[in-house]
């Protein structure tokens, strides 16, 4: 598949969840093509760095599920922030575990998921959907947190086989898995696509975490998480994540930055960002 | 040796933060709380586990113990057996805890990074602030968004401790306000007052913030922060 071909799975108002941690292992590539193209009004699920940041640049965005949106070494993302301040994007915000736990309730076709997380906090009252539910077996009241169901979900990873297989070479898997398993369609982006018989040459078996079961198409796309780190592939890219967050300066900054990096193809952008 | 400085002191009362924690999971964030955790590590608590970030727990001398990635630290969570250290962008008289937004959470003044594991952490385990710099900004009478639980909600907090550039902070009071438990030395109760939004109460035995020990001050200076990142934040 290409970029093209995966972007081409997506329509307007679709919930797509998006895979990586913050300013780690971000489908990039994916991104910037849905930024190219005219698909709008996403509600994105991510546990949300500058795909979520980029995204909301683009106007692309119409409701972000989140426990956090950030860049790691620059705490808060400039562009996320500058749409949110502008009331440009419907938000439900929700603590980072109950995020899992939406994720696997979807995952495990459930209609919710008992979680103590939310009681007390503002979870609850800013997102007057969630419930709560009474222990059926003692005095426990927990929150329900109710399936985040994705349409399509979009992740990175290190290495795939043609038929979607994926394994994570780095320290953690994220969610990834979980959002596979949660959406509809699941498209993975990875560094490089082997022969199956090969994985067992770049990792141990628990490396292979992600099944084609769950995986609808495949798309190489070398450094494809730029500028988020991808280890052991390669580092963030820390000047250029920093240009990125200078581009919220001023409208020129940004139409620039726009016009450089992301209104061209994904070539064009691997050769100035080299 | 050089007098022990303000960030020393902080240092020392993050660290205290810890006493009697035992085995279990400590996640300190800012740049003081990882210098804390791992001076108490390196003398009173020795059991406490650490991780770097990673996805990974190390050891004092930096060989990885165990694997952490982010949903084995969900999975501990209700556990108990953690001690999480938070940096507030705003914190009222119960303890709640705004790390989301400031002003109208629909359409927010200031966006910040948003509650995290906040509303979690705060009802599973212990959980403790520190602010580099204390001032009405932060210790407000009524927080924006409450991310972490306080203790005057209806469901129980573990929050545990407030530890500022002037002093320590505890809800132990009588109906769980926040307290003045200690005061860093030079620091005088009307300037904690003055910088506070909201009336705090000062606990009975209010005592001085205790001077590192040698052994505890070379730890810090010479081994745990030779690069005197902990002067950064204050």
């Amino acid at each position: 598949m290409s970029l093209d071909d995966v972007v081409a799975h997506l329509s307007d108002g679709m919930t797509i969840g998006i895979g990586g941690w913050g300013s780690r292992r971000k489908p990039m590539s994916l991104v910037r093509a849905i930024c190219r193209s005219p698909v709008k009004d996403l509600t994105v699920v991510s546990y949300g760095g500058a795909d979520v940041g980029l995204l909301c640049a683009y106007k692309k965005v119409r409701k972000v599920v989140f426990g956090f949106v950030t860049l790691d070494s620059i705490p808060l993302e400039p562009h996320f922030r500058g749409a949110r301040q502008r009331g440009e994007i419907e938000v439900m915000e929700i603590d980072e575990g109950m995020f899992q736990w939406g994720l696997y309730a979807a995952a495990n076709r459930l209609p919710f998921m008992p979680t103590r997380a939310g009681l007390g906090s503002d979870v609850l009252t800013t997102n007057p959907e969630l419930k709560t539910v009474a222990s059926p077996y003692g005095d426990d009241e927990v929150v329900a947190m109710p399936p985040l169901k994705l349409d399509v979900a979009l992740v990175h990873m290190n290495r795939a086989d043609a038929s979607g297989n994926a394994q994570y070479l780095g320290p953690d898997i994220y969610f990834d898995d979980l959002m596979c398993m949660a959406a509809e369609k699941a498209f993975v982006s990875c560094e490089r696509i082997v022969p199956t018989e090969d994985f067992a040459k770049e990792g141990s078996l628990h490396t292979l975490r992600i099944s084609r079961i769950y995986v609808d198409g495949v798309v190489e796309t070398p450094r494809g998480a730029h500028f988020t780190s991808c280890v052991p592939d390669y580092e963030r890219d820390e000047k250029f994540q920093n240009e990125y967050a200078k581009s919220t300066a001023s409208e020129d900054a940004w139409a620039q930055f726009k016009t450089t990096y992301i209104d061209v193809d994904e070539d064009e952008y691997q050769r100035a960002t080299a | 040796m050089n007098a022990v400085t303000r960030d020393e002191f902080c240092v020392i009362a993050c660290a205290e933060a810890l006493r009697g924690s035992g085995e279990i999971l400590v996640s300190p964030f800012g740049l003081i709380p990882p210098i804390a955790a791992r001076l108490a590590r390196a003398t009173f608590e020795p059991d406490i586990v650490l991780t770097d970030g990673e996805a990974r727990a190390l050891t004092a001398d930096g060989s990885i113990e165990s694997w952490f990635p982010f949903r084995f630290v969900f999975d501990l969570l209700s556990t108990g057996r953690r001690h999480v250290f938070m940096v507030p962008v705003q914190i009222d008289r119960f303890g709640n805890m705004n790390l989301s937004s400031v002003g109208d959470h629909r359409h927010p003044k200031v966006q910040m990074i948003g509650c995290r594991g906040a509303p979690g952490n705060t009802i599973a385990h212990a959980t403790s602030y520190w602010v580099p710099r204390h001032s009405t900004r932060v210790f407000v009478e009524e927080v924006d968004f409450v991310s972490g639980v306080g203790h005057d909600r209806d469901v129980e907090s573990q929050t545990r401790y407030v530890i500022s550039n002037l002093g320590v902070f505890d809800f132990d009071s009588p109906d769980r306000r926040m307290q003045l438990r200690s005061l860093h030395p030079g620091v005088t109760i009307e300037e904690v007052q003055s910088n506070t939004g909201f009336e705090l109460a000062v606990a009975d035995d209010l005592v001085e913030t205790r001077d590192p020990t040698p052994e505890e001050l070379t730890l810090i200076r010479e081994t745990l922060d030779p690069d005197d990142n902990r002067k950064q934040e204050l």
